[in-house]
């Protein structure tokens, strides 16, 4: 059996005045949550605008749940819900409104789970969009997006305003989601704990350029921080997969992104402790060896 | 309904294998007995607020480990092994007696003042 992947980038590019992003291949699989992460800047933003059919690349080639795009973006889009934190809702008009509206553009749309999400994000259906704090924009923005059951689920920097409230409740209805296998969400964030608690993959961007995409897992066992104490005056050997190493007098710190038990066992007593890495670290550290090995 | 299971950010261990430890916890408490079926992997996952490939990981290396069986497409059982939970018990008795022993190191003991401290605790245990 095949399946169609729910994100499928090969070799994209587009460039602008200012900044272009290069290169960039990505796969999403159906059932699983994919964490968009880069600094500011880095393009996570026009990778989505491509994603979404709202820019065509000057290069490569963009499908999604097996539509090319921007072509089939009509069609596609009847599976796709799409947020970002810029989204903009007509103030003058209610939540009732705009879920009459959504309802009235989507076949799909779930009036009864529309009602629940109404409740557990603590909306009011008759209340002004104008009224809303930044947060209750936010949900309802969601709340539109997740009640058209949407088979692909795109969102940009959903968490980023919320508070930690707010935030462990959207956390919750996105894991709600991936109940069903043949869903799947990509979310773009720089909040590296949300990211790190719910996805499945991790892709890594910097300055328009890929920096990584594996399981997150996989990141999570590969990635150490090596503490040695070695007498002064002795030379290391040269250690294959080695990120950084910084010596500070007779202690010396290395990073690896390919950890084996191996590895101890070749450096042998002089190592004082092996310690694991969070997604934040291995994130920094990921980006920084990758703009050295750029040379920039 | 899976609430009870905690993960803690301020925990050390990746959440895969806190996950794991709290199964272990409820298989040799006998809470889960043998052949009881695991919540599946996406409902678990869903429960905690964690990712599936976290979930699944997991639950393959209780797998290997024989403390679970997955039948595919059936889901997920407490392995069906006699005295199951006594020996995920004698498993945890090791590790504190493992840990101890690094302790006892440090404070320069012997195995046999070692051995005497636990008669000792023993002993304390028997009075209350």
């Amino acid at each position: 059996m095949t399946t169609t992947k729910h994100i499928e980038m090969r070799n994209v590019r587009k460039a602008f005045r200012f900044f272009t992003l290069e290169d960039l291949s990505l796969d999403l699989e159906p059932g699983q949550i994919m964490g968009f992460v880069g600094p500011n800047g880095a393009g996570k933003s026009t990778s989505i605008r491509l994603m979404t059919g709202l820019l065509t690349p000057d290069a490569g080639e963009v499908r999604v749940l097996g539509h090319a795009m921007p072509d089939a973006q009509a069609i596609a889009k009847r599976d796709i819900g799409f947020v970002s934190d810029d989204m903009r809702l007509f103030g003058h008009a209610s939540v009732g409104w705009h879920m009459r509206f959504v309802a009235s553009l989507y076949p799909g749309w779930d009036p009864q789970y529309a009602k629940a999400l109404v409740k557990r994000f603590n909306l009011r259906i008759e209340q002004n969009v104008s009224g809303l704090s930044s947060g209750e924009h936010v949900k309802t923005v969601l709340m539109l997006a997740l009640a058209r059951r949407p088979r692909l689920l795109i969102l940009d920097e959903p968490t980023s305003g919320l508070d930690p409230v707010a935030r462990h409740e959207v956390l919750t209805e996105l894991m709600d989601v991936l109940r069903d296998e043949d869903r799947s969400i990509l979310f773009s964030s720089h909040n590296t704990v949300d990211v790190e608690r719910i996805s499945d993959r991790i892709t890594f961007i910097d300055r328009g350029r890929l920096v990584d995409s594996n399981d997150k897992e996989d990141f999570l066992e590969r990635w150490r921080r090596i503490q040695l104490q070695v007498p002064a005056g002795t030379t290391l050997p040269d250690l294959p997969h080695l990120v950084s190493r910084v010596a500070d007098g007779q202690f010396v710190t290395l990073t690896t992104n390919r950890f084996s038990k191996d590895l101890v066992a070749f450096l042998g007593s002089s190592v004082r402790e092996v310690h694991r890495m969070s997604l934040e670290e291995i994130f920094v550290a990921n980006v920084m060896h990758h703009r050295e090995a750029r040379g920039e | 309904m899976y609430s009870g299971i905690n993960i803690s950010q301020t925990d050390p261990r990746p959440m895969y294998l806190q996950i794991m430890e709290q199964i272990r916890a409820r298989i040799a408490a006998g809470d889960w007995a043998a052949g009881k079926e695991l919540p599946s992997i996406r409902a678990l996952a869903a429960a905690l607020n964690v990712s599936v490939i976290t979930v699944k990981r997991a639950y393959l290396d209780l797998e290997s480990g024989g403390v679970i069986v997955t039948r595919h497409g059936k889901g997920s059982f407490v392995a069906d092994v006699n005295g199951l939970a006594g020996e995920l018990k004698a498993e945890e008795l090791d590790e504190h007696l493992a840990a101890a022993a690094g302790i006892g190191r440090l404070l320069g003991l012997t195995p046999d003042e070692l051995a005497q401290r636990l008669r000792r605790a023993t002993r304390t245990l028997d009075r209350k």
